[in-house]
C-alpha cells in the first residue's frame, strides 16, 4: 500500500540520472509525482479515522425508534385534533415505549452505564449527544403524559397540551439524530450532513404512518395514507441526493451490509407506500403497509449506519474527498503556497 | 466554555490576523503559553523510547504481544492505551529520485533521499526491470504520531458531559471520572486518535503529560526522545524553530520535507502537535486536510430544522386534506 509505484519508473529515471542536466530531472521527478499522486496511499491500508464503537443494534435501533416516536407524536397529534382518537391513543403509547427503548438502548450503549446522569451535567451546543440528551428529557414526560392521558381518559385538557407538547418537540427528536451522525468525522455522514436530515425525517415520518396503519382501525388512515406516501417519498428524494453528494463514499451505501440493507428499505418502503392508500378499503392492506413501512425504517437506519462504519474503515474514503479538496482549493487559487 | 470558543471559532476564516489561543477562548483569564510538540520525523530513528516512556509514566495497560507484519511497527495505531505510536513506512524508490518534491525546491542534485539505504548497489545498468529495479533503493520513514491536540478540537466540542476540557496550556485532556463511555469523541477526531478501553468503556487519549506539565516538566516521550525528534516548548517558539529546520533541509537539498499541522489556518486551526514529514501525510496515516466536524454544525442543524419543518407540513398538510376531503364527502352525501 505503501509502495510508491515509483519503483516502475525507476529504470527511466536511473538513466535519467546518468545523462540529463539537473533540470530534466526535476521534470521526472514531476512526472513520478503525478504517479504517485494518481495511485493510492496509505499506512499499510489501515483507517485515518476510528469507526464509532457503537452497537449497532443500540445506536441505529436508537434512531429508528426516536424517528417512530418524534414523527409519532406529531401524526398523534394531528389525529387527536382530527378526532382519530384511537389511533393518536395507540400512537401516543408507541411514541412513549419507542422513546423508553431508546433511551434504555442508549444506557445500555455507554461504556460506563452507571454514569448515564453525567450526560445531563452539562449544557452543551456544541454537542448533539448534549442537545439530544436534554431534548429527550423534556420530550420523555410529555410523550409520558400524552400517553397516561389518552390511555385513562383523564385530564383531557393537560392530554391535550402534553400532545402539543411532544409534537412541538417531535420534529427535533426526529432529525437530530441525523446530527448526531453527521458531526463526526465518518465520511458517509458528514459528507451527507446536508441530506442525512431529511432522510431521517422522510423514514421517521414513514415509520410513524406504518405504526398508524398497523395499529389504527381502518376508518382512522386517512392522514397516514397520505403521510406515509409523502414520507416515502421524500426519503427516496433525500437519499438520491445524498448519494450524489457523496461521490466515491456512495459506494459505501450501495456495497456489504450496507447495500443489502439500503436496497431492502427501499423495496419495502415502497411496497408500504404502494399498499398504503389501500388502507382505507381493506384492513389487511393497512397492517401489510404499515409493518413494510415500519421495517423500511429499520434497515434505512440500520444501513446508514453500517455505510459509515463501513466508510471509517476504509482510509480510501477519508484521504480521497480530503485529496480532492485540496485539489480544488489549489485549482481556486493557484498562487497559494502549500 | 464552549460558548466562548464558538465566537472565535471559523478556522480558515478571513479574520485570522489574530493568533486563536485556546486557553484563552475556553475562559482563562492569565493562561501560561500555549504548549505543544514538534516531533521533526526526519531525525527520528525508530526507536520507541517515546512509545516506553508513554506507557511508563502515564502506567498504560500493555496491548500485548502481536506481530503485524508492518515492517517494525507492531504497535499499528494510536488508540486507548498508546498515546504515541512510531509508524515505519517502508519505500522502493529509483536512484537519485525526489521523492515527490514541492515546486520550487532545490534540484536534488547527487544527493540521496534522506532515509535512504541501497539496495543494490553498482547493479549494472540495462538489465530487465523487475520488481526492485538496477540502483533502487529502500527508503525508511519513521515517525511518532501523537493526538494533535487541536485548537478546535472535535473531540472536546461534541464530549456531551464535559469530561474532555482545554487545559490553561491549550492542550485538551479527558477526565476519567467524568467520561461516561459514550463514545461519541471516537468518531469525531479526524485523525482517529482518541480510543475507549473496551474492558473499561470510558475513553483515553495523551495528556501532554498534563500531571508533568503542572510540575513545570516537559512530557516524558519529549524527555526520552534521544535524537530530539520529538521536541517540546511554547507552540508559537516551535514554529519558529519548525520553520527554521524546513529551510535548512531544503537547503540542504531535501525538497520533499514539508510541515504538517503547523498552519493556523488549516481545518483545525493549527495543532498543538505538528510534524515535519518526508512524505504526503497519508504515507504515514495521517489526514491531508482534516477539518473539525463542528465547524458544518450550524448548517447541520438549520438542515435539521428545515428537516423538521417539513416534517410538521407533510403532516399538516396530509391532516388538512383529509379534514376537507371528508367535509366535501359528508356533504355530498347529505345533498
Amino acid at each position: 500500500m505503501t509502495d510508491h509505484g515509483s519503483a516502475a519508473n525507476g529504470g527511466q529515471s536511473a538513466a535519467g540520472h546518468a545523462a540529463s542536466p539537473p533540470e530534466s530531472r526535476r521534470r521526472g521527478g514531476g512526472e513520478q509525482l503525478m504517479v504517485e499522486r494518481a495511485s493510492f496511499d496509505s499506512y499499510y491500508g489501515r483507517p485515518v479515522v476510528k469507526a464509532p464503537a457503537w452497537e449497532a443494534r443500540d445506536i441505529a435501533g436508537y434512531f429508528f425508534l426516536g424517528g417512530l416516536a418524534g414523527a409519532g407524536s406529531v401524526l398523534a397529534a394531528a389525529l387527536h385534533a382530527g378526532g382519530a382518537h384511537r389511533t393518536a391513543a395507540a400512537l401516543k403509547v408507541t411514541a412513549v415505549g419507542s422513546v423508553g427503548l431508546a433511551t434504555a438502548a442508549l444506557i445500555h450503549d455507554l461504556g460506563v452505564p452507571s454514569r448515564f446522569t453525567h450526560m445531563l451535567r452539562v449544557v452543551k451546543p456544541s454537542s448533539p449527544m448534549s442537545v439530544g440528551s436534554w431534548l429527550l428529557a423534556v420530550y420523555g414526560p410529555f410523550a409520558g403524559a400524552a400517553a397516561l392521558s389518552a390511555v385513562t381518559g383523564r385530564a383531557p385538557r393537560a392530554g391535550a397540551a402534553a400532545t402539543g407538547g411532544a409534537a412541538f418537540l417531535g420534529p427535533a427528536v426526529a432529525t437530530y439524530t441525523a446530527v448526531l451522525a453527521a458531526d463526526t468525522a465518518v465520511p458517509a455522514w458528514h459528507g451527507a450532513h446536508r441530506e442525512l436530515p431529511y432522510v431521517f425525517a422522510g423514514s421517521a415520518l414513514a415509520a410513524a404512518s406504518g405504526a398508524a396503519l398497523l395499529l389504527g382501525p381502518r376508518s382512522e388512515t386517512g392522514v397516514a395514507r397520505a403521510t406515509a406516501v409523502l414520507g416515502a417519498v421524500g426519503e427516496a428524494a433525500a437519499d438520491h441526493l445524498m448519494r450524489r453528494r457523496l461521490g466515491s463514499v456512495a459506494t459505501t451505501l450501495s456495497e456489504g451490509r450496507a447495500g443489502r440493507l439500503l436496497r431492502a428499505a427501499r423495496v419495502l418502503t415502497a411496497v408500504g407506500a404502494a399498499l398504503a392508500p389501500a388502507s382505507g378499503r381493506f384492513r389487511a392492506a393497512g397492517v401489510g403497509a404499515g409493518a413494510a413501512l415500519l421495517a423500511g425504517s429499520v434497515c434505512t437506519r440500520f444501513g446508514v449506519f453500517a455505510a459509515g462504519v463501513a466508510s471509517a474503515q476504509d482510509p480510501a474514503h477519508t484521504v480521497g474527498p480530503q485529496r480532492a479538496r485540496l485539489a480544488e482549493r489549489a485549482e481556486q487559487q493557484p498562487d497559494a503556497a502549500g | 466554555m464552549t460558548a466562548a470558543e464558538d465566537k472565535t471559532r471559523r478556522p480558515g476564516g478571513d479574520g485570522a490576523a489574530e493568533p486563536h489561543d485556546p486557553a484563552r477562548a475556553s475562559g482563562y483569564t492569565d493562561p501560561p503559553e500555549r504548549v505543544g510538540f514538534f516531533t521533526d520525523t526526519s531525525v527520528c530513528i525508530g526507536c520507541k523510547a517515546c512509545e516506553v516512556a508513554c506507557k511508563e509514566w502515564n502506567a498504560l495497560p500493555a496491548d500485548g504481544f502481536s506481530l503485524s507484519g508492518m515492517s517494525y511497527d507492531n504497535t499499528r495505531e494510536l488508540g486507548a492505551s498508546t498515546w504515541r505510536h512510531v509508524a515505519f513506512v517502508e519505500q522502493t524508490v529509483p536512484d537519485g529520485a525526489s521523492g515527490g518534491a514541492p515546486d520550487g525546491a532545490v534540484a536534488p542534485g547527487d544527493r540521496p533521499l534522506l532515509g535512504l539505504t541501497p539496495v543494490e548497489p553498482a547493479s549494472a545498468p540495462g538489465g530487465d526491470a523487475a520488481e526492485e529495479p538496477p540502483g533502487s533503493k529502500i527508503r525508511w520513514l519513521m515517525s511518532s504520531d501523537v493526538c494533535k491536540h487541536c485548537t478546535h478540537a472535535a473531540c472536546l466540542d461534541v464530549c456531551p458531559t464535559g469530561a474532555l476540557f482545554r487545559t490553561e496550556f491549550g492542550t485538551v485532556v479527558v477526565q476519567d471520572d467524568i467520561c461516561n463511555g459514550c463514545g461519541y469523541c471516537v468518531p469525531a477526531c479526524p485523525y482517529g486518535v482518541i480510543e475507549q478501553r473496551p474492558d473499561d468503556g470510558r475513553a483515553f487519549k495523551c495528556t501532554m503529560c498534563y500531571d508533568r506539565l503542572g510540575a513545570g516538566m516537559e512530557p516524558a516521550c519529549a524527555k526520552a526522545c534521544p535524537t530530539e525528534s520529538i521536541q517540546f516548548g511554547p507552540l508559537d517558539e516551535l514554529r519558529e524553530r519548525a520553520a527554521q529546520r524546513l529551510d535548512a533541509l531544503h537547503d540542504a537539498g531535501v525538497p520533499e520535507a514539508r510541515l504538517y499541522g503547523h498552519d493556523p489556518d488549516d481545518g483545525v486551526g493549527g495543532d498543538g502537535a505538528f510534524f515535519l514529514l518526508l512524505d504526503e501525510p497519508e504515507v504515514y496515516g495521517l489526514p491531508p486536510d482534516p477539518q473539525v466536524t463542528t465547524r458544518d454544525l450550524p448548517r447541520m442543524w438549520r438542515h435539521a430544522a428545515a428537516a423538521g419543518v417539513a416534517l410538521l407540513c407533510a403532516v399538516g398538510a396530509s391532516a388538512a386534506a383529509t379534514a376537507v376531503t371528508a367535509v366535501t364527502a359528508r356533504r355530498k352525501a347529505s345533498a
